[in-house]
């Protein structure tokens, strides 16, 4: 047993006999974030990998302790980065739970097109990153050509790129652009004759393939027993779609379905998040001439206050089941707040994944878990 | 099944167990030297609770709650089991063998609230630093230079 300290200055005094213990991390091209991986390795097999956490941990949940109800939103979209969107829906479907709020059906709408832009946006750039850590780079700039679509839409209507805000409490923060629909079906013309560029490049490619297949396999029980959700479970065959369990705003109208592999491996988990952009872009076009007319604002007091008791709401994010859980004493502010981050669930399957195959298999596992390190750190 | 059918389960395996339905799912209160065998069965029996999805602890200045939020992927029930600590010495069983995705939760309550995880197959800080002193999200921690209350 060593403490965290003692790895980071002496790698050499802790392995027995033949083991060699390297750090991936915390700064790892292949990490995409602050990530600090402890692998024990024995010539080149994987005997443990263990996650040293917090290089970006800022006590998210803390701080929400002293903000309101409004306010608490916009940390939100520091975690996941990549689903901003939808950890301030997760938010704001709390405090509506709380309130009962009714919000209007143009506010919901709006909501789920947003949703499932931002998880092909977020799935996107998983493919880049992911192709380019096996060392394809082409692949990352298909990817962002199609995703740079996205950021110009989110950018006309939301004013960001990156961390939204757009969805509050009672709606959305303000109405769609005029260009918005236009700009969407443009889009979605353009993903779907880019999409196959995908196909012949990546996913059909035999190296790929090679690399991808059989590696870092997780049965359906070990998934369910270590919290896994998103693709990362769906790729075990766990049937675990929050938007299909427990639909929210409008997702139990729209036709799609849920996308489950059963082999466990990377490459099925790779395959359950290219063929779920093809399914959100099948959301996408279902609603995008449906939005109805009226209000993107339910009217709310100036100062929310949610009454005495608890709560708790599940969305989908790209990355599995996210959770918001927030206690409250009846003031303006919770009194304490917990948020079920899928990461880090995900990344403590990590060691059971990857112990035992080889070193150079560690990217292509963690590759498909679709790791953003604020989300796990908070 | 339905909330009846698991305060049946519950007033036969646990007499003591109280029952709450104010929330959006039933929230049983139980005595912390208890859980463990119950979470056994809540695992192995015909509820088939195999899904621990979100656990976490509450500090209510004069005791500390755990609460583990549970469901099942077969029969898509969920409940809330909370157990109430002794503030000054925390301790509950780990149920890390019993849902491997605990390992990682427990670790994380026990650095930011101080339980004790007793039979906790690796139970180190995760996140803080070594030298970090304090629990910091317990109602009672102030820090004066890396304020984090506003």
């Amino acid at each position: 047993m060593y403490t965290q300290t003692e790895i980071i200055k002496d790698t050499t005094a802790i392995g027995s006999e033949g083991e060699l213990v390297i750090n991936v991390g915390p700064q790892h091209p292949a990490t995409h974030g602050v990530l600090h991986l402890v692998v024990t390795l024995n010539g080149e097999t994987i005997k443990n990998i263990e996650p040293h956490l917090g290089y970006i941990h800022r006590s998210i949940e803390k701080m929400c302790e002293s903000l309101s109800y409004r306010q608490f939103i916009y940390v939100t979209s520091r975690m996941d980065y990549l689903s901003s969107h939808i950890n301030n829906l997760g938010s704001a479907h709390c405090v509506e739970k709380g309130m009962q709020i009714e919000i209007p059906q143009r506010a919901k709408v709006i909501r789920v097109l947003m949703s499932e832009l931002t998880r092909i946006a977020s799935h996107e750039l998983w493919l880049g990153a992911m192709a380019m850590d096996l060392g394809a780079f082409t692949p990352f700039f298909y990817a962002f050509r199609e995703r740079e679509m996205i950021n110009e839409i989110m950018e006309e209507t939301c004013g960001a790129r990156l961390t939204m805000n757009y969805i509050v409490p009672g709606g959305v923060m303000y109405d769609i652009h005029p260009n918005f629909q236009n700009r969407v079906k443009e889009f979605v013309k353009q993903f779907k004759e880019k999409v196959t560029e995908y196909e012949d490049l990546v996913t059909n490619n035999i190296i790929f393939q090679n690399r991808m297949k059989g590696v870092g396999v997780l049965s359906t029980e070990d998934a369910i027993s270590y919290g896994c959700t998103g693709p990362v479970a769906r790729g075990s065959g766990v049937h675990c779609d929050i938007r299909k369990i427990f639909p929210y705003e409008v997702y139990d109208t729209v036709q799609f379905e849920e996308i489950l592999e059963t082999a466990g491996d990377s490459f099925a988990r790779y395959m359950v998040r290219v063929r779920e952009m093809n399914q959100s872009i099948r959301i996408i076009e279902q609603l995008i001439d449906n939005i109805p007319e009226g209000d993107f604002q339910a009217k709310t007091k100036a100062v929310l206050k949610l009454p005495k008791g608890e709560f708790y709401s599940r969305v989908e994010t790209a990355r599995g089941e996210f959770g918001v859980y927030i206690v409250s004493e009846g003031g303006t502010t919770p009194y304490r707040i917990k948020f079920r981050s899928p990461g880090f669930s995900n990344l403590s399957a990590l060691n059971h994944m990857a112990a035992g195959s080889k070193i150079g298999d560690l990217m292509a596992t963690m590759g498909t878990l679709d790791l953003v390190i604020p989300d796990i750190d908070r | 099944m339905s909330n009846e059918e698991i305060k049946e389960f519950f007033t036969t395996e646990q007499p003591s167990a109280t029952f709450d339905e104010t929330g959006e799912w039933l929230t049983i209160l139980i005595e912390p030297a208890n859980w463990k065998p119950l979470a056994q069965k809540l695992r192995h029996s015909a509820l088939h609770i195999d899904y621990l999805f979100c656990l976490t602890c509450i500090d209510w200045k004069t005791h500390l709650t755990m609460v583990y939020h549970l469901s099942s992927t077969t029969h898509r029930h969920t409940i809330v089991i909370k157990a109430n600590l002794d503030r000054a010495h925390p301790e509950i069983e780990t149920v890390s063998d019993i849902w491997r995705t605990a390992e990682f939760h427990e670790r994380e309550v026990y650095e930011l609230f101080g339980v004790q995880f007793l039979h906790h197959p690796d139970l180190r800080r995760l996140i803080l630093t070594d030298d970090f002193e304090g629990y910091p999200l317990r109602k009672d921690f102030e820090d004066p230079i890396n304020m984090i209350k506003l």
